[in-house]
């Protein structure tokens, strides 16, 4: 029913609708990498927005000199594996708030180079007039067929994901979240899965990115700044830390419950947001789905 | 009968403490080694330099004649060395099924096996198996959260036998479980001794439990072995009454 909710959902939208759509697709698709690091895997990361960041400057600069996006695609992936696993290595060494602020270093250096090597990535200016693609000949060029070559790469990562948590290796994840030292004594190459979790999740990361270049088709260092990478934090969180659903609800409330709640509160939405998060936060850790379980648990 | 596992002079020091003093014993194939001692005397320390989680000061670990200082846990394990934990470590979110599951997974296959292979790594009957053979059949479905605390520490020790090793450290596997399920788990250990000629060494603190399981224990004051000998031998000693009781 949701599947068909997807593909029915644009055509009675208008263009800002289905962009909402679209971004929410694509926030989707990062928040599912935060969570297989995070959520799954225990390991906190704040720079998940500077994988969509190198993600989105991939496509930008590959697609802009005419290069098709599925380069890109492979380009991302590549760098998210790479310098995920590279991330991950402090998490060998240090936990929780500590790794958070590694992780926050890594997002300023991130941003730092999209804004400053202006030879790269034409800095502050941004990167302008990024094409859509045309797969097998169907344009992409509006609205709806945009969202709907998102939503096909979101059901391509949905597939993958499900697989790889179901697999031993989300048997691997769960165990390294609950409890590392018991999982080493049980012959869990420890190390070798914190490095994978951040690898996956940040590849997923630069996916979410490839995407989200031609859907704005303008991007600039600021888009992926430290706000983004707590944004898909807030996602995870909300959505359902470690359940494979969450990162879609938590990309619904933190994309599109906004802009729903701005209609008819006269600038008030933002405070009612922000309180409604606080409150589900404090009562309810676990986020929307967590809280779903224990009301059926009762 | 061929020593497993030899310690030679182990020592650990914290600051100025030393929790192991120079600690120097074997276990032979198919033995059941008790490692007694008043709290605080250094049994956890010494498992813990043995399997890895603890760096030792000094001295020598052998497993099979093979040096293993320096070896992760996980390392260890893969050689056919598990153990449990003073305290309960279950995995509480997943099943009774999939923490034996996890328990034995990693030694089969390669890691890319393990991601497009089965979902249950070709475990789900050696599971089945391990959960009727620890009486926990009714529960392999529950989350082992949900499980009450004698259920888990069962659940743990049956984890530690699921990858089939050949020594099992275990740690104070009686504590807090009531005396039926005690007798329950000490009938498992000996049937998986005689069967699978597994070597033990138990750390314990209830004297019935290891005088009836073990066929040799040593016995760990202020980081040194002060006694050795069988359950008997050790029941008699002036030594070990004193060590426990205070001069």
């Amino acid at each position: 029913m949701s599947v068909v909710a997807l593909i029915a959902a644009p055509f009675g939208l208008k263009p800002y609708g289905i962009y909402l759509l679209s971004l929410w697709v694509v926030m989707t698709i990062a928040a599912i990498g935060l969570n297989l690091t995070l959520g799954y895997a225990g390991q906190i990361s704040l720079a998940q927005g500077s994988f969509v960041g190198i993600g989105a400057y991939a496509a930008a600069l590959l697609t802009t000199t005419g290069w098709p996006l599925w380069s890109a695609f492979l380009l991302a992936i590549a760098l998210g594996l790479v310098i995920g696993w590279v991330l991950g290595y402090p998490a060998l060494r240090v936990q929780h708030h500590y790794l958070a602020f590694v992780t926050l270093a890594f997002a300023t250096l991130v941003f730092l180079v999209l804004r400053n090597e202006e030879w790269l990535t034409k800095g502050v200016y941004g990167i302008t007039g990024i094409p859509r693609p045309t797969p097998l000949g169907w344009s992409t060029k509006g609205p709806v067929g945009f969202y709907f070559f998102c939503l096909a790469v979101l059901a391509l990562v949905s597939a993958g994901t499900w697989w790889l948590v179901r697999s031993p290796w989300g048997r691997a994840f769960t165990a390294l979240r609950e409890n590392a030292i018991r999982a080493d004594s049980l012959g869990v190459d420890t190390r070798r899965y914190t490095l994978m979790a951040f690898a996956i999740g940040s590849a997923l990361g630069g996916v979410a990115g490839v995407l989200y270049a031609p859907l704005i088709q303008f991007i600039e260092p600021n888009a992926f700044n430290l706000n983004l990478s707590l944004s898909l934090l807030l996602m995870v969180m909300v959505g359902g830390s470690g359940y494979f659903l969450g990162p879609f609800l938590g990309a619904a409330v933190s994309v599109l419950l906004p802009e729903w709640m701005r209609f008819g509160s006269e600038g008030l939405y933002l405070i009612f947001y922000g309180a409604a998060v606080m409150v589900l936060m404090a009562f309810c850790p676990s986020g929307l789905l967590g809280l779903a379980e224990r009301v059926f648990k009762r | 009968m061929n020593p497993v596992l030899q310690v030679h002079g182990l020592a650990k020091a914290f600051g100025g403490i030393r929790a192991v003093d120079g600690v120097s014993f074997e276990v032979r194939e198919g033995e059941i080694l008790g490692l007694i001692g008043p709290n605080g005397s250094g049994k956890s320390t010494l498992f813990n330099c043995i399997l890895g989680q603890l760096t030792p000061s000094g001295g020598e670990v052998r497993v099979d004649g093979r040096p293993i200082n320096g070896m992760r846990p996980c390392q260890l394990n893969r050689l056919g060395i598990g153990r449990t934990f003073q305290l309960l470590q279950v995995f509480p979110q997943l099943t009774v099924r999939e923490n034996l599951i996890l328990a034995g997974q990693e030694h089969r296959g390669s890691m890319w096996s393990r991601l497009v292979g089965r979902r249950d790594a070709g475990l789900g009957a050696a599971a089945d198996r391990m959960i009727a053979f620890f009486r926990l059949t009714q529960l392999a479905d529950e989350k082992a959260g949900a499980l009450s605390y004698g259920q888990q520490k069962l659940l743990d020790v049956a984890m530690a036998f699921m990858a089939g090793p050949r020594l099992v450290l275990l740690d104070e596997p009686a504590g807090g479980v009531n005396p039926t399920m005690l007798a329950g788990l000490r009938e498992r250990l000996r049937e998986i001794n005689a069967q699978e000629h597994a070597t033990f060494v138990v750390i314990e603190h209830n004297m019935e439990f290891v005088m009836a399981l073990c066929t040799r224990i040593l016995v760990l004051a202020e980081g040194r072995i002060i006694a050795e000998g069988t359950p008997q031998e050790i029941r008699d000693n002036p030594q070990v009454i004193e060590a426990y009781l205070g001069g």
